[in-house]
This record gives C-alpha cells, structure tokens and sequence, in this order.
C-alpha cells in the first residue's frame, strides 16, 4: 500500500548520521586561522540529520509515488515519452566518462571528444544540416541559441531593421519566450483550415523587418504542413531566415529532413527523439545544427577533428558567444550516441515509421467518442477534443484526463495547443505495443461512456492515486515554497 | 447576476465607477466568472498615467493571465492592496470590494465611449465579444 | 538493436484498422521532392552487446579518469556518495518528466519542495527553484530579473567570477539591450573603488562570486554597502559546499543567489550535465525563471506538492514569460538533495572544513618550493593561485605523466595571469597526492 512519506526535515533527529569523510591527516588550526572572522556561518544551515538507511528509505518510498516511463504508458504529447534503453544509462555510467574533468587536457579525454564529434555528425546528418554545436541543455536552450543565431547573421550583413520573429498560433510556449529573450517582437501567425500555416497570413506580415520564422514540422497538431516548400520560399524571398523546432522530430527521422525542406537552423532534443531520460523534468539536451552559412557563428566551443585527434576550437571569430559552461550535458551525449549506434540508419526510420503508425492508429481507435479538429492522417501525435461529451454532459479534459489516472496510465499533454478547444494531445511513441495502444484506447472509450453514466464520479477523479486533486489555486495564492523548522 | 446601473463598461469588460472627478477600474462579474480562481493581482503603481484602452492592471488565475484595459485615462490616485493579500475579492465582490484602483479621470468625455449596463448585459448576453 | 514492441501481425492489424494500405500512406502529405531517399550516412545498427564494447572503448581512452585532481575553476572533484547514484538510478524519478500531473508525481514535487528547502536554508534566501541548465546560465538569467525589477539597463559583473559565466552572462544580455561592464580585481578580489567609480543610476545589479573565481574570499560587506546605496540588486554566485562554513550570503544583502551546483553530488562528467541554483528574496519571485513546487491539500485533507505560481512561465505567458526555460537539471537537483540530506547539518560544515584545511597545507608547502609563490594573500576557501616559475600549460601537460591534474592554467581566461596555476583541493586528496604534487612541481622549477 502505497502512503505519504513525511518531508525528509520531518524524520530528522539530533545526532543521526549519514555520511563518512576520509581521514583529514594534516594539522587543523581553527577555521578562523583561514578565514575572516566575519565571513564564518553562526547559524548552521537546517539540512536533516538521518541515517544512510533513513536515506535510502525516504527516497525509494517517495519514489513509489511517481509515474514514469518504466511503470506504465506515458503518452505526453511533444515530449515523447519513449523507452529510455537501459544500456544507455549503463554506459553512462563509466568512469571514463563520469570522471573526467571539462579542463582536462584534450589528449586525456579523446574518448569523449571523438564521441561528441561523431555525435555531431551523425545529428548533421540526421537534420540535413552541415554543422551541429552540442551545447544547449535542452530544447528551449536550443531554440534560444538558434535565434541568437539568426540575430548574429542579419547583424552581420549590417541589416538591423529585422526586429521581428513570426511564430504560429499553434507553437510551443518556448517559441515565443525564447524569440523576446533574443531580442525580437513576436508576431503570432495564425493557423489554415487544414492546421498548417495560413499561406496568405504569411505573405501578409513577412517584409524586411522579419528575421524569421520558428516552425515545428510536424506541428503541435501532429500535422506535417504540406505547404512547407511556399512557406520557405516566402521567407527566403524577403531574406528571413527559417527556424525548425525538432520536438517533434520524432515523425521524421530517416523520411524528411528538416535542412531539405529549407530550414537554416534547428534543434534536436536528445530526451524526446533520441532516447535519453527526461529525468522528473531533466536534464536533456537540445544541440543545435545550422546550415555552412552559419557555422560562422556557433557558440564555443565547437568539436573538431584534424584527421589524427579531436579538440575543441575556440577560434569561431563571428561566435554568438557561449549559452553554457563547458560543452553542454556530456552524460545526455552519451546516452544519445549509443541509442543512434544501437538503431543505425535503418533502425531510427523504422522507429519513426512505428511512431507514425501508432498515432494513427490510436486516433482511429478513439474517434467515435473524440473529435478530431483536423481530419487527416496524423504524424507522431495528435490532438483531439472532447467536444460532444463536454456539450453533453459537462465534463471536462480535465476530469477524463484525471480519471485516467486510475487507469494506470499518464494522461496525455492537456488544453494545448491553444488552438483546439478542450484539447488532448497524444503521443503515444514507438516503444508502445499495439496491446498497451489498446488498453489506453478502452479507457478512454470507457471514460467516454462513464461519462454519460456517471459524470460525477469522474469530476472526483482520480480515486485510486495516494492524493487526491490538489489545491492549486490554494497554493498559488498563498506560495509555501518551502519548508520551516517548527511549522 | 446583475450588473449595477451606476457603472461604466467596456467592451472587454472591466467597469468605470466615476465618484467626482476620480473613477474606480475593475473587472466586471462576467469576466471572473471567465477567470476562475483569481490567485494574483499586480496592481499598477500610485501616480502612473494611464490611457484609455491601456493595459492598468493583470490579474491571474492558477493557469492564465488575463490583461485589464483601462476605461478611461487618468492618473492612479489609489490601488486597493487589499487585493494583495486577498485576491479572491475579486471573484467574490468584483463590483465592490473587488476594486482594483482609481484614477483622476483626465477627460470626463471618454466615459460616453463606455457602454451602459443595458448595452453591457447585451454584450454579455451575445457572448462577451469572444470565447 | 532497437526497440519496437509491434510484430509484424500486429502492425497489418493496426493498418487495417487506419485504413490504409501501408505505413508509407500515412507519409503521403510529405511533398515527394522532400522525402529522403537511401539511407542516411550512418553506421549500422549494433547488438546491445557491441553498443556496450564500443562505449567501454571510447570510455577507455579518457585517461582522464586516472588523474588525480587539483584542477577546479567551477568544476570540483567531490566524492559521490553511493545513496546518490542508488536513488538516481530509481527509474520512477529518471524515466519521468516535469511533474504536470500531481497526483502520480509526489515524488518528483516534493523531492524538489525538499530541495528548494535546503537551499533556501543555505543562502539564506526565501526562494529557490527546481534548478536552471548550470551555475554559468543562472547567473545570466538573474540579471535579467534585476534588470526587470529596477527597470535599469546595465549590469556589472566582476572580473573575478567565472571567466564562462562572464561570456554566458553577455550573450544573454545582447538579447534584451543590457549592457554588461566588468570590474576590475586588485589582489586577486573585486576592486571595491573600479566598483564604485562604475556604479551609476543605471547600474540593475552588480554580480560577484563568493568564493571568487580564485577561490578567494571577496569584501562581501564593502561591495554591498556600495551596490546597496546604488540602489542596484547584488548578486551572488556561490559555490554552495562553500556554505557549510560560509556565511548565507542574504547575511550581507545579497537579494539573488545563483550557483553551480555539481558540488553537491553531481559527477565531473567531462562539464555535464550540472546543477543551476537560482534563489531569490521574496520581492523577486514573481519575475523568477523555472518551476517552482509549492505545498498545497487534496481534496481529501492531505498535505501534497504542486508546481505553483505557473503563471510566470512560457507555457501560459508566452511572449510575456519570465523566462523560456523548460526542461531544466531535476535529476541534478535531487542528486543534490541526496548528498546533501547524506551530509545533513554536521556533515557539510565538516566536509568544507576538510577542503579548507587541505587547501591551505597544499598551499602553505607549494609556497615554501623554490620559484613558486601565492599569487595574493588574500584569504581563500578550497582553491588558490599560484605564480610559477615555468608555463602552467607545461606544467598541466608534463605532470599527466604522473598521473596528476596540477590544476587550471590561469592564462587560458586572464592574459595578464599567464604564469598562474589555479590550484583546488577537495576532501578527496590525501597527503601523499598533495606531496606527490609538491614533489612534482618542485621537479620542473
């Protein structure tokens, strides 16, 4: 029987240790003989006292408490939620890897340099693009590096009246974030009939103020825009440049490539399409890959090879500069590397082929109790509605959503995109059977009818979780953000 | 509900209620209602100029943040830091307690471009202009 | 070696139920001229025994792993302890994401509630969230939050703080139009007077690190009392093991405290990934990036975790965010909240004890060999600068040979420091490496 674990402060006692230091062996003066005096803490931090086996308790029964990836479907849409191979974690956790330091010389860590350059590579490859740099930690970051990017080219060719972005109404919330914190206006594209860009919205705003345009393809939707080749053309005409978002990178990987389909810049996440963990919220990865045009200005430092041994070059005279310390989430790398070397060119595509035929397969499965905003074969998610069973009985995404939870499976990413009403978006992966699409298909379904037949039980859902909904607005009011001795 | 005949509105529905020469800003019953839960209010600063149709205030729910427009133009004289400490004031009182600040009205004119509370619940009667 | 469950029964099942012939139907809205043709250019799948003997191969030629260190510069060789890898190997935390659904997420939330927590406890700040990317990218988004707070546009940042912090710091910056000034150090620490003539009313916050890039020991009260009567924000980078001896640095106004937190549990991992603490005091919160955890009830009365105060975040507010973080260090943030609650309230004052009192031997018997000398006198914490009588680069290079990293050539980031060896000890080196250092360095003098 699952239970609440107390605050690890709350099992604290006097005296109770957990840990053990090797021998000081040289003379110790009192820390004052160090330091100034006024510079010593008075007060000792409120850290717990408990014992290795306290330890080890707290965490593994906290644990208990938590879906994930490895309990039971996870099917979060554009996180893509797939198997995280465990002999990617294995070799992780080498000591040739886990303990060398990012100063090191670069003769003492070839191992990791030469697997960071082939990792570039095979992304290059991957992508269609000609130069990757690894060290985004995560997707956001990537997307952040990559318009830091596009702003260094346009500032190169001394054209500073591009001081827009444009960002469809079906992004991420990143896209929009990550174009302000580069500098430019946001200017929101809206979305066609068929889910794509709207062509004519497009070649209404795209002038000589734009520098770009950040896409996802296949969108947030689970749609790929059919239209992509226009879509580059109108932005390459007015000389902006076009931003590929690889979220979901998993529909394509092996069947279309973003630097065919005319995109300049991009970022992969290694902790969607590449296997590694998302580890309760990260790390991930998010390496950014630009066309020749603009290698010119990658942060530092980028890997190289001189045909005998790999180093870092530090010499990119037009560099946007460094978003990180060091190289960026080495460890991510590697898990990254094995996965691609453990699938091979033939094993990704097919990994994308069954990503795509689960999708689709999940949607048919489910549309006669859900809506389908966009009837189209989807790519690697998809998004639908419950509008008939909201119109019918008033029940919510959120209360289907909660009442899968009892169900044993994690609910789908909730009320986005913002453009789909009540929207469920699904991503169910490859590493799902058709046996685990089934079993979430009947619940949903199941979920449907009970909501003809018992609405209110499903506005208390979930009821089988070790808590039930939380006070969220509770907390938002009143932020405990931590905890206090004596409370 | 109701919406009191002394107050002015607007199309994105927050209110005016003039006392004098000063008027106070809030947002109407329709939009809490909108809302949910409001858990926060940043309030404008005492002695900002605000315009006419211009951002005054945000307020937030556990999930959204939605903007006020400010009726009509004028210098914040007052905010109601009751809101502070209080924000549910606003689902509970939007009319009343629920105020979130005043301002010395700089044209008195721009409250005939305000709508009436007849005008205001046919707004509201044809779905608030958006949703 | 992949690993797609479907067998070939189950996908003609599946198509039949789509409606579609083939799986190369459902990739029919991809214009022909885009579709990829061939294979790409990679190397062919492997069985999971050859994925095991190529990485244990790359692996092997990181003979960095037999060095015994003395290299630090913002990456430090702290033991991890075994409870911190057993935890994080429970696949319940590291093969879940952001917590979105708090009803199967409690041990993701309140791990972090426990970890803000401890922070929180150690700079003395109100505030912490569930991490940034690494110390480098806090930094840079704290000035961004002054900048907002105070509505001003330029920030200082001493030359003394991490020479990769520094150039994060301004790539950021360009972004949204702050200009970043560096101070200069006299004596191996902040020039309190560069300080004061730089401070102006446009200055938004002034960033130090505490201990300083050196090591060294900054006048943390003289620089406040400046940057307060600037009426700018001080920021502070901590080394937070540092804090186990330290004062908190809210002690002497700091009002934003950023770290890098690999100290605390995290391994070297050749710079990756890391730990970016960011913690604030209250007036800051709500321009602060990240998720944060806040502590809430169910429906039924129980206590429980949720993410909290979302609306400064780019999933609802866009454009309008805080900040465009998303995926962030969680995993790094509980292995900090594994070692430090193994350490607990003894342990961290004990352990930095340990590498202070190390670093000064190693420090004292270093400046007793002929031809090397301390750089400052200045007081430090675990590591310090040496002057040296031959090229750091050489002396790094030719020391590998025994199986040493002397340390960080100086030169590398401060041109006019060329001839200076950074030097950092932890609780890990024993007397006879530190005398094996000795006896090296006293071999090239």
């Amino acid at each position: 029987m699952k239970r609440l674990e107390p605050l690890i402060f709350e099992i604290s006692k006097p005296g109770r240790k957990a840990y053990s230091l090797p021998a000081l062996e040289v003379e110790k003066k009192p820390l004052s003989e160090y330091l100034p005096a006024q510079e010593l803490r008075t007060t000792p931090a409120e850290l717990p006292e408990v014992s290795e086996v306290d330890l080890v308790r707290h965490f593994t029964r906290l644990s208990q408490l938590n879906h994930g990836v490895d309990i039971g479907f996870y099917p979060l849409g554009s996180c893509t939620m797939k198997y995280n191979p465990k002999i990617n974690e294995e070799v992780a956790n080498l000591p040739g890897f886990t303990d060398i330091h990012p100063y090191a010389p670069e003769e003492t860590v070839q191992g990791a340099l030469q697997l960071m350059y082939e990792l570039q590579e095979y992304l290059a490859e991957i992508a269609g693009m000609d130069k990757v740099s690894l060290q985004p930690a995560a997707g956001a970051h990537g997307e952040l590096t990559g318009i830091h990017i596009i702003r260094a080219y346009h500032e190169s060719r001394n054209d500073h009246a591009r001081t827009k972005i444009l960002i469809p109404d079906s992004a991420h919330g990143t896209n929009p974030a990550s174009g302000v914190l580069a500098g430019f206006q946001v200017v929101q594209i809206p979305s066609d009939k068929r889910g794509g860009v709207d062509i004519e919205a497009l070649e209404k705003v795209m002038d000589e103020t734009v520098a770009g345009l950040m896409l996802t393809n296949p969108n947030t939707l689970g749609l790929f825009d059919e239209n992509i080749e226009k879509i580059q053309e109108i932005v390459h005409s007015k000389g902006g440049l076009l931003y590929y978002d690889g979220a979901n990178a998993n529909a394509i990987m092996g069947i279309a490539r973003p630097g065919d389909m005319g995109f300049d810049v991009l970022h992969f996440n290694l902790h969607k399409t590449f296997s590694t963990p998302h580890g309760g919220g990260g790390p991930g990865a998010g390496p950014v890959a630009v066309k020749k045009e603009l290698a010119q200005f990658l942060p530092v430092p980028v890997v190289e090879f001189d045909g005998e041994k790999y180093y870092l070059n530090y010499d990119i005279p037009n560099s946007i500069g460094r978003m990180k310390s060091f190289y960026g989430n080495f460890l991510v790398m590697v898990k990254a590397y094995a996965y691609i070397r453990s699938l091979g060119p033939d094993g990704l595509r097919k990994a994308s082929e069954d990503a795509v035929l689960n999708a689709n397969y999940l949607l048919r499965r489910i549309t006669e109790y859900y809506d389908l905003p966009y009837d189209r074969h989807c790519k690697h998610e998809f998004v639908v509605t419950p509008q008939r069973i909201k119109k019918e009985t008033g029940i919510h995404t959120m209360d289907i959503s909660k009442r899968l939870l009892d169900y044993g499976v994690h609910p789908p990413t909730n009320y986005f995109p913002l453009i789909v009403d009540e929207a469920i978006m699904v991503e169910p992966t490859e590493t799902e059977s058709k046996d685990a699409l089934d079993y979430f298909a009947d619940a949903l379904i199941a979920i449907a009818k009970e909501a003809y037949s018992n609405p209110e039980m499903l506005k208390g859902a979930p009821h089988t979780t070790v808590v039930g909904r939380l006070d969220e607005a509770g907390a938002a009011k009143n932020p405990k953000l931590r905890w206090q001795k004596g409370t | 509900m109701t919406y009191p005949a002394n107050l002015k509105y607007t199309q994105t529905h927050e209110y005016a209620k003039v006392e004098g020469n000063k008027a106070y800003f809030g947002i109407t019953h329709y939009a809490q209602d909108q809302l949910g839960d409001i858990v926060f209010v940043e309030l404008p600063e005492v002695g900002k100029e605000v315009k006419a149709g211009e951002i005054f205030a945000t307020v937030e729910s556990v999930k959204a943040v939605s903007d006020c427009y400010a009726p009509v133009s004028g210098k914040v004289v007052e905010v109601n830091e009751n809101l502070t400490d209080s924000p549910d004031l606003l689902n509970k009182d939007p009319h009343g307690e629920g105020w979130i600040c005043a301002v010395e009205i700089a044209d008195p004119s721009e409250l005939d471009k305000l709508m009436d509370v007849a005008a205001y619940e046919k707004h509201v009667a044809e779905g608030g202009g958006h949703h | 070696m992949d690993y797609r469950p479907n067998t070939p029964k189950d996908r003609e099942e599946m198509l039949k139920t789509i409606g579609v012939q083939s799986i190369e139907e459902l990739f029919s809205d991809i214009p022909p001229a885009l579709r990829f043709k061939g294979d790409m250019k990679l190397p062919p799948a492997l069985s999971e025994f050859e994925v095991s003997k190529l990485l244990r191969e790359l692996a092997g030629k990181n003979t960095a792993q037999d060095l015994v260190i003395f290299a630090g510069a913002g990456a430090y060789d702290h033991y991890v302890p075994a409870v911190v890898r057993h935890v994080l190997g429970r696949s319940e935390f590291y093969t879940a994401y952001t917590p979105y659904q708090p009803e199967v997420s409690q041990a993701v939330l309140q791990s972090i509630f426990e970890y803000q927590t401890m922070i929180c406890e150690l700079t003395g700040m109100d505030a912490a969230n569930a991490s940034m990317y690494d110390g480098a990218s806090a930094a840079a988004e704290s000035v961004t939050i002054a900048a907002g707070l105070t509505r001003r546009s330029v920030a200082l940042v001493s030359r003394t703080v991490h020479p990769e912090t520094r150039i994060v710091t301004e790539t950021y910056a360009k972004g949204h139009g702050i200009t970043v000034k560096e101070v200069p150090f006299e004596n191996g620490v902040t020039s309190v007077k560069e300080l004061e003539n730089l401070l102006s009313g446009d200055v938004a916050c002034v960033v130090i690190q505490q201990p300083n890039f050196f090591g060294n020991i900054e006048p943390v009260d003289e620089i406040s009392k400046k940057v307060q009567e600037a009426g700018a924000t001080l920021i502070v980078q901590v080394n937070p093991l540092s804090l186990g001896v330290l004062r908190p640095p809210a002690e002497y106004g700091a009002e934003i405290v950023v770290g890098e937190g690999q100290a605390l549990g995290n391994p070297l991992a050749f710079g990756g990934p890391y730990l970016g603490i960011l913690a604030v005091k209250n007036k800051y919160l709500r321009r602060m990036p990240g998720r944060l955890v806040g502590e809430t009830v169910d429906n039924r009365g129980q206590r429980g975790f949720v993410l909290t105060l979302q609306t400064r975040e780019q999933h609802i507010r866009r454009e309008r965010a805080t900040s465009n973080i998303c995926s962030n260090e969680a995993l790094n943030a509980l292995a900090a909240t594994v070692y430090l609650t193994w350490l607990g309230k003894e342990g961290i004052r004990e352990l930095a004890e340990h590498c202070v009192v190390k670093a000064h031997y190693l420090a004292e018997r270093i400046s007793g060999l002929k031809g090397y000398e301390l750089a400052w006198s200045t007081p430090f914490f675990n590591e310090f600068a040496v002057k040296c009588p031959v090229d750091p680069e050489k002396i790094v290079k030719s020391l590998v040979s025994k199986k040493i990293l002397a340390g960080y050539p100086l030169g590398r980031a401060y041109p006019e420091l060329k001839d200076h060896l950074l030097i950092a000890v932890t609780e890990k080196r024993t007397k006879k490496e530190m005398d094996d250092l000795l006896a090296g360095l006293e071999g090239l003098a």
